[in-house]
């Protein structure tokens, strides 16, 4: 065996208690780090992917991010209009049908158009505004979880009556409607009609559990009073994080203003990013932590094993090759620590994930959501290591500083 | 004829600090091969000081010291390491030997230092060493199974495991008992008459006594040389280059 090796090896295998002492601190360290990362990055993967799931990942709607200009200003750049008169346009996005077809025909996913409008609906409890959107029921089950999220009913329950709706449970609590209940929803004072509720829905999030009604295309394209109309275009990808492309391609083709989900969360993804720093940092503060241990015992030990420095110096092994001997010590217990830390770390995981609360909110049963990936146990045990490494290094290196002659006299 | 092992030219060794402090102060010595010199002189004399630099264990603030006809003040630390390496032997009034390791480990580890030999050979050496010392029972002990004077012989076997030109001991019976330092002194004299230097700083006169030579150290300068044993050299060997004389 190599002599600096065993000579490491021969030193911490003799010191037990303070070769455990340190395999301790660097197994805690790793330990809780991983608990740590495996649980910021699962709940944020899952308050992500309930995002994903709720909401639409493109959605295309009838406005445009910029007004009009008139052709003269297109033309000449001198020209100025101003105070124009509002022209009644028809609403909604022209063509849709074309418009559908020749996103469909590259999409990597499924498209749902639908008409939206805000309304009142009327029952026992009162009028509460609402969200009433048109809904082609089988091209919604491809882009949205409905079908999962109902409570009572099914989505194909809208074909079963006529003017049939499908509330969020929160709004059907609210007004006191049940499956089978008859409720008035009015647009403004032109456009109103009794509805039969066919199904109780909940999305899990309470804002449009409160306020969603989901209704067939023409249900809603009556109430909006546009015949045929569509105003709004909602988009599922087979892969969720393409949906900035997808939306900014959609955009550039029709012109239509086209929301990701990114875009529509941008605060919220803004505040993950702060998150992960705040998680990186907290990270790595515990493993400088428990670098404190090996670096309080390479210090001990190097102290300990001075006149053994000494005379391995005055026998004529280089310094370098003295100061090698305690940071291998360093790296062995930072090696078996970090296999302990895995453990740990795994075990801890694996508790909290058994872990369930209950959710006043959402009125379910969760689980502590963890992120499981051998991503974070490789990167905390690399850091760890080097870490180890840092913190042996300096004391190793000012007690093999020390000259020979001097801890020989101090002993003699 | 005699061969200079080693060789010193005004040498200094000041310690800065708040009162500077000369330990050793201008000493001109040359040393032959298979000579025995005892050191005296009284404590805080400069005897230990000097014996470091002969070793090249400590550097001179002044002066030169040539070790086999090389001036060794450009060396970098790390080449007087491997000059101790192959050209010293330590043998110091405390054992300092590596407490985990056991008698022939101990005196394995210059030799896988400086991994010249192979292994089954370094343990056949080393074992021979040992042997010739008395101690072939106590191989497989450490250092805390051994008897002060057993401890003693084990560091002067590590110390003669390189085949050193120069064996540098430091009150090597410092700490024995009559026994033990007539045993361990005995083993030095056989060491310096197989042809090597051995330069012994002691306190015990009867000792000193029974070197080739002896110096004595007052105040960092030589202030009496005793030739005892052996001819003084006929021509004082020149200060500079690889020295001969006869």
């Amino acid at each position: 065996m190599n002599l600096l090796f065993e000579i490491a090896w021969t030193h911490v295998t003799t010191r037990i208690r303070q070769t455990l002492v340190g395999i301790l601190g660097v197994a805690i360290g790793v330990g809780f780090t991983i608990m740590i990362a495996g649980l910021m990055e699962g709940s944020q993967r899952d308050f992500i992917r309930q995002l994903i799931d709720t909401l639409p990942h493109v959605t295309v709607s009838d406005e445009r991010r910029s007004a009009s200009t008139q052709p003269a200003e297109r033309e000449y750049a001198a020209v100025q209009v101003t105070n124009l008169p509002a022209v009644d346009r028809r609403e909604g996005i022209k063509n849709p049908n074309t418009v559908v077809a020749s996103i469909e025909s590259w999409l990597p996913g499924a498209i749902s158009p639908s008409e939206q409008t805000t309304a009142l609906i009327h029952y026992v409890g009162g009028h509460v505004g609402v969200t009433v959107t048109g809904i082609d029921p089988r091209r919604e089950l491809k882009v949205s979880k409905l079908a999962s999220q109902m409570q009572q009913g099914q989505v194909d329950d809208l074909f079963r009556a006529s003017n049939a709706v499908i509330v969020g449970e929160a709004l059907a609590q609210k007004i006191g409607a049940q499956v089978r209940s008859t409720v008035t929803i009015s647009v403004g004072e032109a456009h109103s009609l009794a509805a039969t509720v066919v199904g109780i829905f909940r999305s899990g999030v309470h804002q449009i559990d409160d306020t969603q009604v989901f209704a067939l295309l023409r249900t809603a394209q009556v109430l909006s009073g546009q015949p045929g109309g569509i105003n709004q275009l909602r988009l599922r990808l087979d892969d969720a994080v393409a949906a900035k492309d997808v939306a900014g391609r959609i955009e550039a083709q029709t012109g239509y203003k086209s929301v990701s989900w990114q875009e529509a969360n941008a605060n919220l993804l803004s505040a993950f990013t702060v998150r992960a720093f705040v998680m990186l940092t907290v990270m790595a503060a515990m493993l400088f932590t428990s670098c404190f241990a090996t670096y309080n015992i390479i210090s001990t030990i190097t102290h300990e094993k001075r006149h053994d420095i000494a005379i391995m110096k005055s026998l004529g092994m280089r310094e370098a090759f003295v100061r090698g001997i305690f940071i291998v010590e360093a790296a062995i217990m930072g090696a078996v620590g970090i296999m302990a830390g895995w453990g740990l770390g795994y075990l801890l995981c694996y508790g909290l994930s058994r872990i369930t609360f209950f959710n006043p909110l959402s009125g379910e049963i969760i689980n502590v959501p963890i992120y499981w990936t051998p991503t974070h146990y490789a990167a905390v045990g690399a850091l760890s290591l080097i870490a180890c490494a840092a913190a042996a290094f300096f004391p190793a290196r000012k007690a093999t500083r020390v000259h020979p002659v001097e801890i020989i006299r101090g002993a003699a | 004829m005699t061969t200079t092992v080693i060789q010193t030219v005004g040498l200094v060794r000041r310690v800065e600090g708040a009162i500077s402090n000369v330990l050793v102060n201008g000493i001109d010595l040359s040393v032959s091969k298979g000579e025995f010199l005892a050191i005296t002189g009284p404590s805080g004399s400069g005897k230990s000081s000097l014996l470091y630099l002969l070793g090249l264990l400590d550097g001179p603030t002044e002066g030169e010291i040539f070790v086999g006809g090389q001036a060794t003040s450009g060396l970098t630390e790390s080449e007087k390491a491997d000059l101790r390496l192959k050209t010293c032997g330590f043998v110091f009034q405390f054992h300092f030997l590596l407490p985990e390791f056991t008698a022939l480990d101990n005196v394995l580890l210059p030799m896988r230092t400086l991994g010249r030999l192979s292994m089954p050979d370094m343990r056949t050496k080393a074992l021979a060493l040992l042997t010739s010392l008395g101690l072939a029972e106590q191989v497989d002990k450490r250092p805390n199974q051994l008897s002060g004077g057993q401890r003693q012989r084990v560091a002067l076997a590590r110390a003669l495991a390189n085949d050193p030109a120069i064996i540098v001991a430091d009150e090597p019976t410092g700490n024995l008992d009559t026994a033990s330092t007539e045993q361990v002194f005995g083993v030095l004299r056989d060491i310096a008459s197989q042809g090597r230097t051995v330069i012994v700083v002691t306190h015990d006169p009867g000792l000193a006594a029974r070197a080739d030579r002896r110096i004595q150290i007052v105040d960092g300068k030589i202030a009496q040389e005793t030739w005892l044993s052996k001819e003084r050299p006929a021509v004082e060997p020149s200060p500079s280059g690889p020295v001969e004389s006869s």
